[in-house]
């Protein structure tokens, strides 16, 4: 959601002032510097302690070995990126993150596009229906996993369930299971945020003007055709968006995972950040855990720039020339 | 089309069924007792049992939680729209030199997620002395919303038609007097937007608050549901109660904000 503005397009100028005459001039170009430390100080201040600072003291304390007490004297270098990438637990963190990356694009998108399309429709109920989709996207990821760790208990509520549809075969032991736990966490996962897609989505299909459609539908198109080839290009922007933000919160994923199993059994579900809070926190290896914090940072970062480059790059520019 | 639509209103169910019954779970399970819920997982109350709610309603712990919260949400809401808007109307109605490059370190921020700051935030907030104290989760998490705040209103202040500024300056205004009569009343969409976002976040954000509170007393509703849940493993029927009665701020919220949440994400979309 917060990066979806990236792609706004640069502010037109507005039309400059007339400049003041003769010696009133240098007094307001004082005036208007003033003005301007006033209006940016503030948030510049806000921006750099908070935000700037702390990634660069983290790349500095990333370079020793620190338990977060006493002076840093141990310096080790790039030591702690190499135990980092040549343990097996990190490594294996990073292949979850990709796999939860990877399964949100393949099953989220096309689940989110369906349910878009049909709450596009003019079906009864229809507002009541879209609350009803948003619903679980505003509860907090705390309440989504203290609701879902109680129904997957074993014997639980899913359990019974299945078991009551005739179904009691497939019953797991979710949360336990090394082999099922990360897919486990993944149904949940899309539960909690397949509305927010649905919400994106939605905006996007009332940027489709009807004309289109019924264009396509007089020349003959089927329904699903006037959806593939007329909707779904029209479409391209916020899906290009929804992956953006899809893949960065893939990589992020730390609330669910930490509430639910705490990265287990057997480092069976960790990711990169319950790697990181675990070392950094729980066992104060803080310089380990700041070098983790930067390839963290690293990763999204780079993930960043080239997603903005290659994919971003033409709705900025279709913005840019009033194409949609 | 009545062939499609038996399709779309069957997909429309299994879409509530599924949204649904998770919450109904919870909030039935509540005026449920634990031995109840443990013979029968998914069956109904009945009779309706109302202790579970009213021990949790009337605890200390439950408002304390929310207080926090609310507190924490406000104190960082209130700073990033005030310090936000203030640096918006700065990059967007001012003309200097360097001006584009404030906007783009701004910007910077959105490649930037709190959640893989937050172990040097916490290192930061340490030194600074700022850790058990509400301000050390309010601070950081405005700061971290400065960058959305800013890119939504910038735009939008840049849309209001210069001749509204020129004919308050010539009527004697200062610039800063325009931005404070005119500008911000006339911005108040997209500082709704821009609120509702920067609260929402706040109001869920889990990880910085589990790193600077370590008293029980100090934590935000989201700790305290973990929290719970995790003490009261044997109580299932109280854990369900505390989740429900926790659920109702953020979707009160949602059902009163929702139209302007989409309005608002329609406008950031298109930009």
């Amino acid at each position: 959601m917060m990066s979806a503005a990236i792609t706004t397009r640069p502010p037109t100028a507005p039309v400059p002032h007339a400049p003041a005459a003769g010696g009133t001039r240098r007094r307001s170009r004082l005036r208007q510097r003033l003005e301007l430390a006033f209006l940016l100080t503030p948030a510049l201040l806000l921006f750099t302690g908070f935000v700037l600072v702390p990634i660069g003291v983290a790349a500095y304390y990333s370079l020793y070995s620190w338990n977060g007490f006493g002076p840093l004297t141990d310096f080790v270098g790039l030591g702690n990126y190499v135990e980092a990438f040549s343990g097996d637990v990190f490594q294996s963190a990073i292949g979850h993150n990709l796999i939860i990356a990877t399964l949100s694009i393949v099953v989220q998108l096309p689940l989110s596009i369906g349910l878009a399309l049909l709450l596009n429709r003019k079906l009864r109920g229809r507002t009541f229906l879209r609350m009803v989709v948003f619903a679980p996207y505003v509860l907090s990821e705390a309440v989504t996993a203290v609701i879902w760790l109680l129904m997957l208990q074993p014997g639980g509520f899913v359990d019974e369930i299945l078991r009551g549809v005739g179904l009691g075969g497939l019953v797991q032991l979710w949360l336990a299971d090394q082999s099922l736990v990360l897919y486990t966490l993944f149904l949940v996962i899309t539960w909690k945020y397949i509305g927010f897609g649905v919400i994106l989505l939605l905006a996007g299909l009332q940027g489709v003007p009807p004309e289109l459609r019924e264009a396509a539908a007089l020349d003959g198109a089927t329904a699903w055709q006037t959806t593939r080839h007329v909707v779904l290009p029209l479409l391209g922007p916020t899906i290009r968006i929804w992956v953006f933000l899809s893949v960065i919160g893939s990589l992020q994923l730390f609330d669910l995972v930490w509430i639910m199993t705490l990265g287990g059994p057997a480092n069976a579900s960790t990711t990169m950040a319950t790697y990181l809070v675990d070392h950094g926190f729980k066992r104060y290896e803080f310089g380990f855990g700041s070098a983790v914090a930067v390839i963290l940072f690293i990763i999204c970062f780079l993930f960043a720039l080239l997603y903005q480059r290659f994919a971003l790059r033409r709705d900025t520019q279709g913005a840019l020339t009033g194409v949609r | 089309m009545s062939r499609r639509n038996t399709v779309g209103y069957l997909a429309a169910f299994a879409v509530i069924g599924v949204t649904v019954v998770p919450l109904l779970f919870v909030v039935l399970g509540g005026f449920r007792t634990t031995a109840q819920i443990n013979a029968s997982p998914a069956g109904l109350p009945g009779p309706f049992v109302w202790d579970n709610y009213r021990e949790v309603a009337t605890s200390l712990q439950f408002w304390r939680l929310l207080g926090n919260s609310l507190l924490i949400a406000v104190i960082a809401t209130t700073l990033a729209v005030v310090l936000g808007s203030m640096a918006a109307f700065a990059l967007s109605r001012y003309f200097f030199r360097g001006r584009e490059g404030f906007y783009t370190l701004f910007t910077l921020g959105l490649l930037f997620p709190l959640g893989v700051a937050t172990l040097p935030l916490y290192l930061w907030l340490r030194q600074l002395n700022l850790l058990e104290n509400p301000l050390g989760v309010a601070i950081p998490e405005a700061a971290f919303s400065l960058p959305v705040t800013i890119v939504i209103l910038r735009p939008f202040m840049n849309a209001i038609p210069g001749e509204l500024e020129d004919a308050a300056l010539l009527d004697g205004a200062a610039k800063l007097g325009f931005f404070w009569r005119i500008l911000l009343p006339l911005s108040r969409p997209a500082l709704i937007t821009v609120s509702v976002l920067a609260f929402v976040t706040s109001w869920n954000f889990y990880l910085l608050p589990l790193l600077v509170f370590s008293d029980s007393t100090n934590f935000t509703l989201p700790l305290g549901v973990a929290m719970f849940q995790s003490e009261h493993t044997q109580d299932t029927a109280k854990v369900l109660a505390f989740t429900a009665l926790s659920m109702i701020p953020a979707l009160t919220f949602f059902v009163l904000a929702e139209r302007r949440m989409v309005g608002g994400l329609t406008g950031s979309v298109k930009g």
